[in-house]
């Protein structure tokens, strides 16, 4: 089973959530796809075992077949190709790979070549199984390593996707394929905006999905009603309270260390099979 | 010689815009004759390379000589490899600083002088940046 966990911003406690949500399964795969900023192995602590780095297809010129005519250029919707009177440059970081140009050079002057844009980072703590992406800096695109990172899934094992916060197509290309996917919300009217965006986005790709409310306490009951109304099922609480917040704050995830909330967690799984019919 | 300015408006009277790739009209002044023609930034509002592609068309025009605010990386790399002279922090009006230019007032740059872009607003910060979605 695939499940994501998801959030409509950043600091809901999602990734603490996924964390936990894996350390309470067995047979587990946790594949961190918030590239930009992963930090579940933060959490984790694991042992990396080993990396590999994510290519995309860029386009590189050979200038003894150029003749500088600028069809390159002219073509590229992304403005990556530069082509001067004797001299043509290309901009790896704002290629998007479509292949178009080395089709429409009369020359056939360009070919292609591998540019790093981010590395996969395989660890284990225990016995789970970690995998993060992590983009290589000034490198906007995060899709290509997003779906590097989603290569790994192993169909025999119950995996849970990190995806990033937000509902940009990063969020989306994570989600994609799940079988349910879990968005983190906090009780607030910031909460309760992006929740609501969220959920359009998930109805939209048809993917079931319930609610876990983080911070529950602070705030007010209006995240409550919109589940309500919606009929989203809130599947579990994580109250605002001290020791909670004492662990988090030493990056330590909680369940470790209260064996109700991994009950919890465990419980949690079993709601979410049912849900998604498996 | 051919002079590329950029501009808030389309005459010799308008400001210099300082956004290079952003500006919504390049100005190209004959320096001798001072006859002018301004040409509409199309790629004004473009998801990413606006400065690339800025610098594709003056060098197209034939302009040795760029003035205007700012540059970034990208489109300085650009510019240089099409041999066009870079002069940034100009301000006033396009008469005003081709005349400066042509009294010899105005310096080149030798660097680009601003931070890169990649296109998505990267230094806005990771929240703004996410919303942009990436048209991949
Ligand atoms: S289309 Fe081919 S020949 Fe023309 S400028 Fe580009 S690389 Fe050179
Ligand atoms: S592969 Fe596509 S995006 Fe990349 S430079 Fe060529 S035309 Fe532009």
């Amino acid at each position: 089973m695939i499940i994501a966990v998801a959030s409509g911003k950043g600091g809901t406690g999602k990734t603490t959530v996924a964390v936990n949500l894996a350390l309470s399964i067995s047979n587990v795969q946790l594949l961190d796809c918030d590239v930009e900023e992963p930090n579940a192995h933060l959490l984790l602590n694991p042992k990396i075992n080993r990396k590999e780095p994510v290519y995309i297809p860029v386009p590189t010129v050979n200038e003894k077949l150029c003749n500088y005519c600028g069809k390159c250029s002219e073509f590229c919707e992304y403005n990556a190709i530069f082509v001067g009177s004797n001299k043509i440059l290309i901009f790896p970081e704002l290629c998007h790979s479509c292949g178009g140009c080395a089709l429409i050079c009369p020359k056939k002057a360009i070919s292609e070549k591998q540019h790093k844009i981010g590395t996969l980072n395989f660890g284990s703590a225990g016995n789970l199984e970690l995998i993060y992406g992590k983009l290589e800096v000034g490198e906007p695109l995060a899709v290509p390593v997003i779906k590097a990172v989603k290569k790994q899934i192993k169909n025999d094992k119950n995996v849970i996707l990190d995806s990033p916060p937000g509902t940009s197509c990063p969020v989306i290309e994570t989600v994609k394929g799940s079988d349910y996917c879990i968005l983190v919300t906090e009780p607030t009217p910031f909460g309760l905006h992006d929740l609501k965006i969220t959920v359009e986005v998930l109805e939209d790709i048809n993917i079931p999905f319930g609610v876990i409310v983080n911070r529950a306490g602070i705030g007010d009951r209006k995240v409550y009603d919109f589940c309500k109304e919606k009929e989203i099922p809130v599947l579990l609480e994580i109250p605002y309270e001290r020791v909670i917040a004492e662990l988090y704050s030493q990056g330590v995830p909680f369940s470790l260390k209260i064996p109700e909330w991994k009950e919890k967690f465990k419980m949690l799984i079993e709601t979410v099979k049912e849900y998604a019919g498996k | 010689m051919r002079i590329c300015v950029t501009a808030s408006g389309n005459s010799l009277d308008a400001p210099v815009e300082p956004r290079f790739g952003r500006c919504p009209y390049f100005i190209f002044v004959d320096s001798e004759t001072m006859a002018f023609e301004a040409v509409p930034n199309m790629a004004m509002n473009a998801m990413g390379g606006a400065g690339i592609q800025a610098a594709q068309l003056i060098a197209s025009k034939g302009a040795k000589v760029l003035i205007t605010g700012n540059v970034g990386p990208n489109a300085f790399q650009a510019l240089v490899a099409a041999g066009i002279r870079i002069i940034t922090g100009a301000y006033g009006t396009v008469r005003e600083v081709v005349e400066k230019f042509k009294r010899g007032e105005l310096r080149e740059t030798g660097s680009p002088t601003v931070g890169g872009h990649y296109g998505r607003g990267a230094g806005m910060g990771r929240g703004w940046r996410r919303r942009y979605p990436p048209p991949y």
